[in-house]
């Protein structure tokens, strides 16, 4: 009796696709969709490509951002101080933290010449609720750069909330600074030093 | 050998300099892994200016004139020249497949790949690695100590300062006896590799608070990643949750593999042992 009820939890396991759940598509297809729009569109626009700020800032914010967890990057970038952290200092830190990242991300974006990217195909098991989706980044004559994304499932699809880079996770490189500042000023310090950074950069658009 | 040895000297007085600054300033609570800080963004503004000055300016020239598909093989064949070292360093950390594998790509590519313009053997699925003394030093068991901001050279640890000479004897270029032929070459792989990074000092500067921290850390974390050949465990805490609770495991895809193996097992041993007690119960 006992084994023919562990059979059927076998084949039911095996029966079930993995990672195609209930919300939205599997991480590695997410990634995969994500990165052949992202491509496609710097590919094809002329005015990226000759440097337009504001369009790849656009692109990075309405395709690319939708699919990210920015609590829990904000959270990961911070570390242990986010529990001291009041309700509405989250809010900002998070606020603050999302022009950086968009920074960054675009200005990763307008470096793009000729690369591909592959994403490996991912082995989970249906039980996982974080998993890690990896891709590479191909130029000739470079050795590939790999790239992957650390997803968690939410209740509208999966998440990304961590990218790493060549074997460093840009999240938590961020702690290095961020408790730094923390240390010196305090949460509101950490706040003021990146809205200060953000507004820097907001001044001027378009400048390259 | 007369300039190896010159350049193992000029280093150990630099990293002496480093010590004594060092013990120079007051200690300051500050990052566990940089007790050099002080001398380290120092050097760091330094190199920074030397870049500005120099590096840049030449690297940009090097990257408007160029074409991608002249890039492109210049950068196989620096790439080519570093594979037999490279596969030196695997063979000293007993990878013995990845060290012919490196010496099989020097072959093929300075061949088939017309003296390694061409990278053939990555299409053939021999995959580049990347590997230098300091690493192999690691796998020996060698920490890495603190972190050392080398003249010119950039971002290291005390470690991998050290034997950098070590790494300079390995490489071909640095050893070719045609002066002008040797300083050629330097700047051109120079100013390729930099030509990579072009747009990274934009990106320090709008996506962190602090270039020199954010390096550091970059630094030392790849660095680590790289001697344990991607092989490093990464946790990810849940500062919303309980303390205990926080911390959530990370599993690497091996590790999906391996538990899912040991789950099947078990479930066949339990199956297997449910079979015999009631073949017992039978009886």
């Amino acid at each position: 009796m006992k084994s023919a009820l562990i059979a059927l939890c076998i084949a039911v396991f095996a029966i079930q696709p993995v990672g195609a759940s209930a919300n939205g598509p599997a991480p590695d297809e997410l990634i995969r969709k994500l990165s052949d729009d992202v491509l496609e569109i710097l590919r094809n626009d002329e005015k990226l490509r000759n440097g337009d700020v504001s369009n790849v800032v656009n692109l990075v914010e309405d395709l690319v951002l939708p699919h990210f967890n920015f609590r829990r990057m904000t959270m990961l970038a911070v570390g242990r101080d986010w529990r001291d952290a009041s309700p509405e200092q989250q809010q900002r830190l998070m606020d603050a933290f999302y022009g950086m990242l968009v920074r960054t991300y675009s200005n990763a974006l307008k470096q793009y010449r000729d690369q591909t990217i592959g994403v490996r195909p991912l082995r989970m098991s249906p039980s996982d609720k974080t998993v890690r989706v990896q891709t590479e980044i191909r130029q000739s004559g470079a050795q590939p750069v790999t790239v992957d994304y650390v997803l968690e499932q939410s209740a509208d699809g999966w998440k990304v909330f961590d990218i790493v880079v060549a074997g460093v996770s840009l999240v938590t490189n961020y702690r290095g600074t961020f408790s730094q500042e923390i240390r010196v000023g305090g949460i509101d310090g950490l706040i003021n030093s990146l809205e200060t950074k953000g507004r820097e950069f907001t001044r001027a658009p378009g400048q390259s | 050998m007369r300039a190896f040895e010159l350049q193992s000297r000029v280093f150990a007085v630099l990293i002496a300099c480093a010590v004594l600054v060092m013990s120079g300033c007051a200690t300051r609570p500050s990052n566990p892994d940089d007790p050099l800080e002080r001398y380290n963004r120092a050097m760091f503004s330094f190199n920074d200016k030397v870049d500005r000055a120099i590096v840049k300016p030449i690297t940009t020239a090097y990257d408007t004139v160029t074409p991608d598909v002249v890039q492109t093989g210049v950068g196989n064949f620096f790439g080519n020249l570093g594979d037999v070292w490279i596969g030196l360093n695997n063979m000293l950390q007993g990878k013995v497949g990845d060290g012919l594998s490196d010496w099989m790509r020097f072959l093929v590519n300075s061949t088939f790949g017309l003296f390694g313009l061409i990278d053939v053997a990555s299409e053939m699925g021999l995959q580049k690695n990347d590997e230098d003394f300091g690493q192999t030093l690691a796998v020996w068991g060698v920490g890495e100590g603190p972190y050392f901001v080398v003249p010119f050279f950039g971002p290291s640890t005390v470690r991998d300062a050290l034997v950098l000479p070590v790494d300079v004897r390995g490489d071909p270029v640095w050893g070719l006896d045609h002066v002008p032929t040797r300083n050629t070459l330097t700047v051109l792989r120079l100013a390729h590799k930099r030509a990579r990074l072009l747009g990274l000092e934009k990106t320090l500067d709008e996506g962190t608070l602090d270039r020199y921290a954010f390096t550091r850390d970059f630094h030392l974390q790849q660095r680590r990643y790289k001697v344990h050949d991607g092989n490093v465990p990464m946790e990810y805490e849940d500062f919303d949750l309980d303390e205990e609770a926080s911390l959530v495991p990370y599993e690497t895809e091996s590790d999906v593999v391996a538990r899912s193996a040991v789950e099947r097992l078990e479930l066949v041993s339990m199956i297997e042992t449910d079979a015999d007690s009631s073949m017992f119960v039978i009886r």
